[in-house]
């Protein structure tokens, strides 16, 4: 082969062909998809993240939960999901509408986090799993995440989210964890994440 | 260049052989510079690979440092090898490759050193942004978009100098090697430029992003590490053993079927995801076609080598380049079957893919690598390696550590799928199923990084020129063994 202009054409044609049909046109088809109503709820989902939920993605962002989370619930019959309570259906485009980077994942070292926030509503329970996920979970291999909190062993002056920690998971008793701003985002985003509401294409 | 060689007129041979140290020459400043700072950054990612692994199963070790956090300590590895290591390395080949081809010196002697010490600053940056946390958390392109500007700048150079030197090569025909040089050069900056659009900018939206992130990361192996990587190969294999590639039709239908086909497939890593279904089966397709430049590619590069594996035994760069040939035919074979929705469905997700991405990326482009760098810094820094032991050192050690790495994390992909498809098993019961395995991963690590450390402190002979003048090549020869034993071409 000793044709430049071939080789060049090739090369960007191969290119050009596959941005076609791997990125603009799944772009052109799923480009407008719109939140439905949710008559349970009384809102359009998904409903976004705003405030605390949002500032919180971009922890979960810079801690790097993705590669050991995934964020998308397999269809039926298509591994285990569902049966293990990870969403009561699976997860579509429209539940991305408004994640800017989407956090799918790749890895599931640990659980899907499509739903926790419907799965793990309790607030303390997400302080003590992050501060070491071993109080909740034995047998984790999580990292622990002791530097998103402070650690008070009076109760003078705790505020209202401070965490009593289990005795045996503290160094000095009695001993509260007090988490800090990015702590409060993340456990705010991983509360909003709940996509348990029906679409139109996966009834 | 000795006044010698310029009074008298060489003979043929020896003019040839005069040209080609010219264009090594040429080559020095930038080729060194890329290959020494590629050497540097597989350290830098040596350690982190470590550091993650040993949190995978002991999370408790340097925990508290946020910096060193398991989700910012994967990404940063995944940072320094693929744009420090795999990237710097692939550079230096490629323009070394491209001279000696075309037959020219290396252009643009200034802007060319400039661009690797650019090049340095740009994955310095991404390795500590990434640390820092302002990872954009997206697999394979967590270092900042600003990058894309740097990694542009350094990227165009390297075109300039690659369409002057193919503008002016000797011969009108080109080979093999050149084509997918010449495709990865346009291919990545394609990817890096267009994916940075399509993932920052409202260009692409919600899910479709998750498509053009594989899109990209997908061929950034495909369209990038490899072509540059069967480039290396289809050079190097006749280049050690002294004789030609089997087949040049075969070598066309490699290139042109790769160039087609791998394009396709990165979807493939969103089976079962929330994307559109003709979109995933458009990704197994391109996977599945993969079996065709593969199988061409083994083929070519098979019957290039029988009758000459005995070489082998003796040139550190044959054995490093073969092994690295047989994996990635391995390494392909293993990625069209886990396209298949029935395989992915166990496999997505778990240990399995990890085994594999390294099957890719080290035993495949890294070994390769390791080979291309034994050949070529002895021709540019006119000195020999002091010292065969180490190289031994370093391929068993890498070779060995690759292998329990695949085995162990292989299996127990596979078993954590399997348990993970099974909704009576409590997930943490197969956490704690893996952990024994995540040890064997480090154990195989730090086998690896014995090997780094062996390649480093070889390098850093050779950069101090510890070794013996270049005439004689390093081969790995026994006590007393001739070297004419090892005879072959090149090398």
């Amino acid at each position: 082969m000793n044709r430049a202009w071939l080789l060049a054409l090739g090369v960007f044609a191969t290119i050009v062909a596959s941005v076609t049909g791997l990125v603009l046109l799944p772009d052109r088809q799923l480009r407008g998809t719109q939140p439905v109503q949710d008559e349970e709820r009384g809102i359009a989902v998904p409903a976004g993240y705003f405030g605390d939920a949002e500032e919180g993605r971009k922890v979960y962002m810079d801690l790097g939960c993705i590669y050991c989370h995934t964020q998308q619930v397999r269809p039926e019959g298509f591994g285990a999901d569902i049966e293990r309570g990870w969403g009561m259906r699976r997860s579509v485009a429209r539940d991305y509408i408004h994640d800017e980077p989407p956090l799918m994942g790749t890895m599931r070292t640990g659980p899907d986090l499509m739903n926790i926030g419907a799965r793990q509503p309790s607030e303390q329970w997400h302080y003590l799993h992050l501060y070491d996920p071993r109080i909740t979970s034995p047998g984790s291999i999580m990292p622990p995440h002791r530097f998103l909190f402070e650690v008070r062993h009076s109760a003078d002056g705790l505020p209202e989210d401070a965490v009593r920690l289990p005795d045996e998971f503290a160094e000095k008793k009695p001993a509260w964890i007090v988490p800090n701003d990015r702590a409060r985002r993340l456990v705010a985003y991983l509360k909003s994440l709940d996509h348990n509401y029906e679409v139109p294409e996966a009834r | 260049m000795s006044s010698h060689a310029e009074t008298i007129p060489p003979a043929p041979e020896e003019r040839e052989r005069l040209t080609r140290i010219q264009i090594d020459r040429s080559c020095r400043q930038t080729v060194v510079w890329y290959y020494a700072s590629a050497v540097f950054w597989l350290l830098v990612g040596t350690v982190l690979a470590l550091i993650a692994s040993i949190k995978m199963h002991t999370p408790g070790f340097l925990a508290d440092w946020e910096w060193l956090t398991f989700g910012r300590v994967r990404p940063a590895h995944l940072a320094a090898m693929i744009y420090g290591w795999g990237s710097m390395a692939g550079v230096g080949t490629l323009l070394w490759l491209q001279a000696r081809l075309t037959r020219n010196r290396l252009p643009l002697p200034t802007l060319l050193p400039a661009t690797a010490v650019i090049w340095n600053l740009t994955v310095t940056f991404g390795v500590i942004a990434i640390l820092a946390g302002y990872s954009t958390s997206i697999e394979w392109i967590e270092i900042p978009p600003a990058t894309a500007i740097l990694f542009g700048f350094c990227i165009a150079v390297i075109i300039a100098a690659s369409i002057r030197m193919f503008r002016s090569r000797e011969s009108e025909h080109t080979y093999v090697s050149q084509w997918y040089l010449f495709g990865a050069i346009f291919w990545f900056p394609l990817l890096y430029v267009s994916a940075q659009i399509f993932l920052h900018t409202p260009a692409a939206a919600g899910a479709v992003k998750a498509a053009a992130n594989w899109w990209f990361a997908h061929n950034v192996l495909g369209l990038w590490f490899t072509p540059i990587g069967l480039a290396t190969v289809y050079y190097l294999i006749p280049k050690v053993i002294g004789r030609p590639v089997h087949s040049y039709h075969l070598s066309l239908l490699g290139f042109w079927t790769l160039a087609i086909f791998y394009n396709w497939a990165g979807t493939h890593h969103l089976i079962g995801g929330p994307l559109p279904a003709w979109l995933i089966t458009v990704g197994i397709v391109g996977s599945v076609m993969m079996f065709v430049p593969v199988i061409t590619v083994a083929v070519n590069h098979h019957m290039t080598m029988v009758g000459n594996f005995h070489h082998l035994k003796h040139s550190p760069t044959l054995r490093f380049v073969v092994y690295g040939a047989m994996c990635y035919t391995a390494v392909s074979f293993q990625g069209s079957l886990q396209s298949l929705r029935s395989v992915n469905e166990i496999t997505h997700f778990t240990h399995y893919t990890i085994a594999h991405a390294h099957l890719g990326v080290y035993a495949f482009f890294t070994m390769v690598m390791f080979g291309a760098i034994y050949y070529v810094a002895p021709r540019l820094l006119n000195a020999e390696w002091h010292s065969a032991g180490w190289i031994r050192v370093h391929f068993w050690t890498t070779a060995a550590g690759m292998a329990i790495y695949w085995l162990g994390l292989t299996w127990a992909g596979w078993e954590q799928g399997r348990m993970m498809n099974d909704p009576r098993i409590p997930f943490l019961d197969i956490v704690k199923y893996t952990v024994p395995w995540l040890w064997s991963r480090s154990a195989a690590g730090v086998l690896m990084t014995v090997g780094h450390l062996a390649f480093a402190w070889l390098f850093w002979n050779m950069l101090r020129k510890r070794g013996a003048y270049l005439p004689g090549p390093t081969l790995l020869l026994r006590k007393g063994e001739p070297a004419a034993v090892a005879a072959g071409g090149g090398e």
